[in-house]
């Protein structure tokens, strides 16, 4: 990666330059480890978009043969058909889920960001990394085998949701795609959890043991915080995916004829078999999947937070508002986490009393969130706001946030759940806060973090126009989408036009889907702004932004072991604008301003930690 | 923000476009469906109300700070009255959001609070299999005695039951309680107008009531996903005054006589 600060580096700690297989491919350095996550993300990004927009003309254009794409299933005379269109949707959002947000947050920026930022050399288990990547790979590949599984290209891709509910995911004859289709993706889950578990604790013994001399944890930038935040949550919710995972694989059967119960219950007839013996209980999934699952959401989430505070802190040039409450309140969203995921659950058949409680924790686990969002408002105003393609994201982000948040609000009241669940309520919902808030903030971040991966900067016109095209695509995609589940359109439907009371929405579905093409298209420019300007981007220096962060010292692109001299950190990450500096307006966290200013700096940060 | 305000103008004009709940002029067609109702225009205007507002702060503090002149930011760490005043407000009103939701909820699910006349004599047991929904109603005139005699026709079908596929019929203006079941994969009873919906859970038997006011011909679906001819598990419920109830059962019990079906023959691809 480094060919300008070889020399410097070799000097100070003595590395030798790796071989190319093991600098671009088998890489131990967490940077390029992060690059490699974040160029298999987007290359998935447009993958899992594809399968977006063949469900999108389906929706649009029922059962008309698909126009270029139709080709690769001309077979059935490029129509989609009601199975392939339940394999789209499902694969869609496995992509989208496993392969894309969450290694794109804790994988590539994870990786990239967390040993810069906390002043670190690398990681702590640098072996461990470079595996947690490779272990990505078998998921991709069981996740494309399950395509081909049934032999025929196209027809037996996994079909139950993303969610696989037994018991359509638990017998093999259940549905077309319920087969050995249904069985590598399972195992492909099970892959992508060993990859984030190597990850998470990969990045709590980082974060634990590595951070610069004087940074304590709360100097420690919202980005480290919610990485170690993140880190916990999975680390806490995987094995419980893991272990469901196995109990449902050992349903479907084992070798020998053998076979458990642990989802099936008794005398089910499915498609003519002969009726299971049974005994299981099909909720037990629901419970163990979603106990992973809601957390899984705020693993989709935080370290989108976390970076949108550091960005938003750096292009208002103003310290972040209420550091602290923001850290608690992400403590707060984390731990409530764990205790809502019965709102998945609400028409479920659990006990109503369950109902009760889960919808007590789901409507308060808003509250942490509306904090967050009324700090990032307090932070931008009264700032000096650089107008960017960084700040436009973050904001971006922010607003996107509030929406979907209050939409959760109407899905975690009950009563009002029983209408809306299964409707396009719960989609418009859930990609405001992926998409609308995880994919800006992402946006926001690769713009932002540019530099310190390329020494380049990104073309900002160009990411302007990617910023308002994705913008405009986005909530004409997914605004209309809440008025489709008020009025009643069931989720997963591929011909919704049966039903007489969803006729007349044909044109409003139309007009989605010719957002959603613009939408994907306009990612195109990220793409190409990210390749174009990693070449011949403008070259810049250690600091583009100004910035105030231990990142920032670094030499861009840093070396192996990232600094010149290890840093030593006197203050939190968002001086800006302090007053102890003339002349400028950053104060970064390794600059010692002399005894006295540092005393008296450190007995303020001592008694009023966030009041005025 | 520009944004916020489309967004409202959408919400205001989508009831004039029929964008908006299924069913006459919106309205929902049971009890508990006008409430459930209620409560969601509730929670509309309140959360209508923090969108805008926390939108145009946005949009303020962006205006403002896109021309700010000053050589520096505002310095400022945040302030502690701030901080108390959004959580303490926002949790207050929060709290209260929830705690209204819960009669209807307990109304719709807890068992103990469901009507007693529609829990002493439900109306029929139906199952949902892959792709369509199997109805069987008692006898008609048949009471039942007990709790446990209900039970025992649940567990055993009775020479006198209808079957029926994929059409409900049930009396208007009354509590009708019928249990709901799944012969294979999860499905979900879903009527859009009114507002019912209940997951077909393999291995359990669901009872759910509902009380429809309107004579009319209401949608019935399926709500989760059961494999690939999910979109047309469609059928319909027929509500209809008490007396026309009664004749729908009586013909019922004719037409099924004349043809000399036997019980678990009717099926059709509908
Ligand atoms: C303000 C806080 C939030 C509340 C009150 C909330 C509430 C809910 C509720 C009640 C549901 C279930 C609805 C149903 O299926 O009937 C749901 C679904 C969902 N939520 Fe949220 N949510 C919130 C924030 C988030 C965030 C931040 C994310 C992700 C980053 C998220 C992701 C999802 C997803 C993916 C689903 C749908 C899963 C599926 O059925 O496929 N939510 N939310
Ligand atoms: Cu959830
Ligand atoms: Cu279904």
């Amino acid at each position: 990666m480094s060919t300008t600060e070889a020399t410097i580096h070799h000097a100070e700690h003595g590395h030798h330059e790796p071989g190319l297989i093991a600098k671009y491919v088998f890489s131990t350095d967490h940077k390029m480890i992060g690059l490699q996550f974040l160029l298999t993300t987007m290359f998935m990004l447009l993958v899992g978009g594809a399968l977006a927009l063949a469900v999108r003309w389906q929706l649009a254009f029922p059962w008309e043969s698909m126009p270029l794409a139709g080709r690769l299933f001309a077979g059935q005379g490029g129509q989609i058909s009601p199975e392939f269109y339940t394999m789209l949707f499902t694969m869609h959002a496995t992509v989208m889920i496993f392969l894309v947000i969450i290694p794109i947050l804790a994988g590539a920026f994870g990786n990239f960001l967390i040993p810069l930022m906390i002043g670190a050399d690398d990681m702590a288990f640098p072996k461990l990394n470079m595996l947690s990547y490779w272990f990505m790979w078998p998921a991709i590949l069981c996740f494309s085998l399950s395509f081909f599984a049934g032999g025929e290209f196209m027809n037996s891709a996994p079909a139950a949701g993303w969610t696989s509910y037994p018991i359509l995911s638990a017998i093999m004859d259940a549905a077309p795609g319920s087969g050995h289709a249904q069985t590598f993706w399972l195992l492909g889950l099970t892959f992508v959890g060993v990859s984030s578990m190597m990850g998470s604790v990969n990045y709590l013994t980082t974060i634990i043991n590595m951070r610069a001399p004087g940074m304590t944890l709360f100097r420690m930038p919202m980005t480290i915080w919610a990485m170690f935040i993140t880190a916990i949550l999975q680390a806490f919710a995987l094995p419980v995916l893991t272990a469901a995972g196995f109990m449902l694989l050992f349903d479907r059967g084992l070798p020998g004829g053998l076979q458990t119960c642990f989802f099936i219950p008794a005398d089910l007839v499915i498609n003519n078999s002969s009726p299971t013996v049974g005994g299981g209980q099909p909720l037990l999934w629901q419970h163990l999947f979603w106990f992973y699952s809601h957390p899984a959401v705020y693993i989709m989430l935080l370290p989108a937070m976390g970076m949108v505070s550091d960005m938003l802190s750096a292009m208002s040039r103003k310290p972040l508002f209420g550091y602290k409450p923001m850290v608690y309140s992400m403590a707060a969203i984390a731990g409530l986490g764990f205790i809502v995921w019965g709102h998945h659950m609400f028409t479920s058949g659990m006990n109503p009393a369950l109902g009760m409680t889960f919808m007590t924790s789901t409507v308060m686990i808003a509250l942490p969130s509306a904090i967050k969002t009324f700090n990032w408002i307090g932070t931008m105003w009264g700032g000096k706001l650089q107008f960017n393609t960084v700040l436009l994201n973050s904001a971006g982000f922010v607003s996107m946030f509030v929406v979907g948040g209050l939409s959760g609000i109407f899905m975690a009241a009950v009563p009002v759940d029983i209408y809306i669940h299964d409707t396009y309520f719960i989609v418009a919902h859930f990609h405001y806060v992926l998409f609308g808030s995880t994919l800006f903030g992402v946006f926001g971040a690769i713009h932002f973090w540019f530099p310190k991966m390329f020494g380049r900067l990104m073309n900002d016109t160009v990411g302007k126009w990617h910023f308002a095209l994705t913008f405009i695509g986005f909530n004409g995609t997914f605004f209309p989408m809440h008025l489709l589940g008020v009025a009643g359109m069931p989720r997963r439907y591929a011909d919704p036009y049966l039903h007489p009371y969803l006729e007349h929405l044909l044109p409003m579905n139309q007009f989605i889907t010719a957002c959603a093409i613009l939408m994907g298209f306009a990612q195109l420019l990220l793409i190409g702004n990210f390749l174009y300007s990693s070449k011949f981007g403008k070259k810049v220096g250690r600091n583009p932004w100004n910035a105030n962060g231990i990142e920032w010292i670094a030499p861009s692109p840093p070396g192996h072991g990232n600094f010149d001299i290890p840093p030593v950190c006197y203050r939190g990450p968002y001086e800006y604008s302090s007053p102890l500096v003339e002349g400028r307006d950053y104060l970064m966290q390794n600059e010692y301003l002399g005894d006295v200013k540092h005393t008296a700096e450190k007995s303020s940060e001592s008694t009023a930690s966030h009041d005025t | 923000m520009f944004w916020a305000v489309v967004a409202v103008v959408l919400c205001l004009v989508a009831p004039s476009m029929n964008w908006w709940f299924p069913g006459n002029n919106a309205e929902a067609a049971s009890t508990l469906g006008t409430r459930i109702d209620d409560l969601f225009y509730l929670i509309l205007v309140i959360v209508t109300v923090t969108f805008v507002g926390t939108q145009i702060a946005l949009g303020y503090v962006l205006w403002k700070g896109a021309d700010n002149r000053d050589e520096k930011a505002h310095f400022t760490h945040g302030s502690h009255s701030l901080e108390v005043i959004w959580t303490i407000v926002p949790s207050g009103i929060l709290l209260f959001i929830a705690l209204y939701q819960m009669d209807v909820w307990a109304e719709y699910r807890v068992i103990s609070k469901f009507p007693a006349d529609a829990v002493a004599q439900p109306v029929a047991d139906v199952t949902a299999r892959q792709f369509e929904w199997r109805i069987r109603y008692p006898a008609p005139g048949r009471k039942f005695k007990s709790q446990a005699d209900i039970r025992k026709w649940l567990r055993v079908p009775e020479a006198g039951d209808l079957h029926y596929p994929n059409e409900l019929c049930v009396p208007t203006t009354r509590n009708v309680l019928f249990y709901l079941r799944s012969g294979d994969v999860q499905h979900a009873f879903f009527s859009p107008e009114l507002r019912v919906k209940q997951d077909a859970v393999p291995g359990k038997v669901i009872p759910v009531w509902f009380n429809a006011t309107k004579r009319g011909e209401y949608t019935l679906l399926c709500a989760e996903l059961c494999g690939w001819g999910h979109y047309k598990m469609k059928a319909r419920i027929l509500a209809v005054p008490e007396n026309e109830y009664r004749q729908y059962l009586l013909n019922l019990q004719k037409e099924l006589a004349d043809d000399g079906f036997d019980e678990d023959a009717p099926e059709s691809d509908e």
